[in-house]
């Protein structure tokens, strides 16, 4: 394990930023080292750094993408085990060669499994499969006693249901079992369905609701009748039959931001050439192709650091869901508020939910995420708590993975099982050792 | 075929990506180092990632009395090996080590003796099996002494010349012999040290290696390969002009 007195740290976002203590775990016994000898009352645990915000930030940082070892792996049923920093990259490079991919994967594959768990990440499957945590038989987590604890929907339930979900606040996933699912092929069968409003889209959701894979890329900017146009992409493994070259897996990018662009080349001009040009793309109502798993599941990640697009002072996605009955009136409200503030926005994503699960704070509700990045500006945040009225209003929530700025009481009102979170957390003296700058703003 | 590999000093971080990327290709590996429970991870970890037979033993490299009994078990047990990687290694405190005689040497035979006693027994199996290739991580600082670490270079420097003697030794058998020079990279090795943009992931040094033994290279390797660059610069200064440097 290795101290670096002083890393100055931040998220996706590159909003907020903070000077932090880093501690780097190489072998599992520095974790309970760490946090055995750890004099601040803020220690957080990090993986790859793909949430957007401050839930991985802290006085000290520890720091456990290099506890990245398989333990093990059952040919036969496709339950893995590994340390907890494993990448989903390095688990799909492994295993999609044997014929397994993920049950559930978020939008880049550069996020580790520990992180994948405290922020149960969704997919494009969730209205099928759920979150991560529905998938896993067990994870192994370090408490604030240094002791290593197996949690399970059957042991230290409620320790697990705070996990999953739980920021990083109830301690440092060391571990994990879950299971894969069988595929025959690395590429997926892609249909586009080009709608003309957001009712024609939420139409779509429904009438495709058996899709494995389903998600809606929306222009962002246009109004009116049209406000709320998208590409439905929906998405099923293909079978052996169709592909040559079966199960290759994805070879790693050469492309990359270098530095920081100029925020100014990112403007409402270039913004509505991208989505007008995007939306385009497909001529006809419906198209198909075939396409390799990496740019269907991970179109970003082709580029890396393409978070530096929106130059030095960041950005933030701000994902909510509504649930469903407010879904066509809260969406079109949210976003034609968003369309009137000519706030440029490369990226905004439809998303349906299927039912929610038991953990305290896992994110996803029955309904409708969208999710868009809007670059920093002074006076950003102000307008995203209007937004916050609205989706308090309709009963929706954000994302805490993406979070950097939601109020104390807008966390509270929309996350109602935030007490028993704060609970277990309390029981297992967690809320004395780990915290975050978004859990202190959380007021968790 | 399955290619028979072993690493000396497995539990470093850039052995273990090296490692990783023969597993993927179903080598059976033979890990040595001196951590028994982290070579344990390490081999089940290689097993997951498709390694064919994975065999670990303890060894510290500072005792040299056991090298002979290690090295007898890997090679009953594998009957040939088509690659030795050497990885182990410490980055002294040249500061402590100019205030102590017993660190210095201490440090001389972690980073250099060690190794030439371990690759004294290879070179014999080698040229009797009559293939394979024996490659040794060194280091750039193996170059050209510097005053904040010419203890470290020296040893290295001199696993470098032992090589280069090897090398010309078992070219008549067939055998390469790798001198793999790193630059800086992020391991737990350099993890008090402030990273720039000279600095390489072990991933990408392991690529370099495993490349380069692929490519049956018998050579001194740069990597990343700009440093063969850098170190033609720093190599060429005239050392009155050397020595006067703050390096
Ligand atoms: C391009 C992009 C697309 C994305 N798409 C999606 C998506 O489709 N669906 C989705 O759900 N998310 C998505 N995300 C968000 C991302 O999946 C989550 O933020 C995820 O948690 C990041 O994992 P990480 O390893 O980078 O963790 P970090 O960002 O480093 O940490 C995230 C949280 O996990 C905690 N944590 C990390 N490791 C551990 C551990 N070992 N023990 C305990 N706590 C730990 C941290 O404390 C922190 O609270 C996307 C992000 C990006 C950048
Ligand atoms: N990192 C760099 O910038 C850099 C640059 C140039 C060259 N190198 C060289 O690269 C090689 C690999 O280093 P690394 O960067 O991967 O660092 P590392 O992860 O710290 O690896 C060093 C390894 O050497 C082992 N070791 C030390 N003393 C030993 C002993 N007496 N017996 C057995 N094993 C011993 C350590 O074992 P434990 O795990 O048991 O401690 C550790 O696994 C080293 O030869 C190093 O000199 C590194």
């Amino acid at each position: 394990m290795s101290l670096n007195k002083s890393a100055t740290l931040s998220g996706w976002g590159k909003y907020p930023t903070v000077e932090s203590n880093v501690l780097r775990a190489t072998q599992l016994q520095d974790v309970p080292n760490a946090i055995l000898q750890n004099s601040s009352p803020a220690l957080i645990a990090s993986g790859l750094r793909r949430s957007y915000g401050d839930s991985a930030l802290a006085e000290t940082t520890l720091q456990t993408e290099k506890l990245n070892q398989f333990i093990q792996f059952d040919e036969t049923t496709g339950v893995v085990e590994c340390a907890a920093g494993v990448s989903l990259a390095d688990v799909l490079n492994t295993f999609v060669p044997k014929g397994w991919f993920l049950p559930v994967t978020p939008g880049t594959q550069f996020v580790t499994v520990g992180g994948a768990i405290a922020s149960d990440v969704h997919g494009k499957n969730h209205h099928l499969d759920g979150c991560f945590s529905q998938h896993l038989i067990s994870l192994t987590l370090c408490v604030a006693s240094g002791e290593p604890l197996t949690c399970s929907l059957t042991e230290h339930r409620e320790l697990f249901l705070a996990t999953c979900g739980g920021m990083g606040l109830t301690g440092v996933i060391l571990a994990a079992r879950f299971k894969l699912i069988p595929i025959e092929s690395a590429f997926i069968e892609e249909t586009t369905w080009k709608t003309d409003n957001l009712a024609e889209t939420l139409e779509q959701f429904e009438t495709h609701q058996n899709a494995t894979y389903s998600v809606a890329w929306i222009d962002g900017l246009t109004k009116g009748k049209q406000l709320g146009r998208s590409l439905l992409m929906l998405g099923e493994h293909s079978e052996k039959k169709y592909v040559s070259y079966n199960l290759k897996t994805a070879e790693p990018s050469q492309r990359n931001v270098p530095f920081n662009m100029p925020s100014a080349l990112l403007n409402s001009v270039t913004v509505k050439a991208f989505n007008t040009l995007y939306y385009h793309k497909t001529r006809q109502k419906q198209s198909q192709r075939q396409v390799h798993y990496a740019p269907y599941f991970y179109p970003l990640d082709s580029i890396q650091n393409w978070n530096r697009l929106y130059g030095k002072k960041g950005f933030t996605q701000y994902q909510f869901v509504l649930p469903k009955e407010a879904g066509l009136e809260g969406l079109t409200e949210i976003l034609t508020k968003i369309v009137d503030s000519k706030r440029s926005s490369f990226l905004a994503v439809l998303k349906v939910f299927g039912a929610q699960n038991a953990n305290y704070l896992s994110f996803p509700i029955e309904g409708y995420t969208l999710a868009i990045d809007f670059k920093i500006d002074s006076t950003l945040f102000a307008f995203l708590d209007q937004l916050d009225e609205i989706v308090l209003h309709y009963g929706g929530r954000l994302y805490l993975a993406k979070d950097a700025r939601m109020s104390e009481r807008t966390f509270k009102l929309s996350y109602p099982q935030w007490q028993q979170f704060q609970q277990i957390r309390a029981q297992y003296g967690a809320d004395k050792c780990f915290n975050s700058m978004q859990s202190k703003r959380l007021g968790l | 075929m399955k290619q028979n590999i072993l690493i000396i000093g497995a539990t470093s971080a850039i052995a273990q990506a090296t490692l990783r990327r023969y597993a993927s290709e179903q080598a059976n590996l033979y890990l040595l180092g001196r951590n028994q429970a982290q070579l344990d991870t390490i081999a089940a970890d290689a097993k997951v990632r498709g390694a064919n037979e994975v065999h670990t033993a303890q060894l510290d490299v500072n005792q040299f009395e056991s090298h002979q009994t290690v090295l007898n078990q890997v090679f009953d047990t594998l009957k040939t090996v088509d690659a030795v990687l050497i990885a182990h290694g410490t980055l002294p405190d040249q500061k402590a080590c100019e205030q102590d005689v017993h660190r210095t040497m201490t440090e001389l035979s972690t980073n250099g003796i060690s190794t030439v006693s371990l690759l004294t027994l290879l070179a014999n199996q080698f040229e009797k099996q009559q293939h394979g290739t024996i490659a040794v991580i060194t280091s750039v600082a193996g170059d050209r002494g510097r005053q904040s670490n010419y203890v470290y270079g020296a040893a290295k420097g001199m696993v470098s010349i032992f090589l280069q003697g090897l090398r010309n030794r078992l070219y008549a058998h067939n055998v390469q012999v790798l001198d793999i020079k790193p630059g800086f990279v992020d391991t737990p090795m350099t993890a008090d040290f402030k990273k720039g943009a000279l600095w390489a992931q072990p991933e990408q040094i392991a690529k370099n290696i495993t490349t380069a033994i692929d490519k049956k290279q018998s050579k001194t390797l740069y990597t990343p390969i700009f440093w063969m660059g850098i170190m033609f610069i720093i190599r060429s200064i005239p050392e009155a002009i050397f020595k006067r440097l703050k390096l």
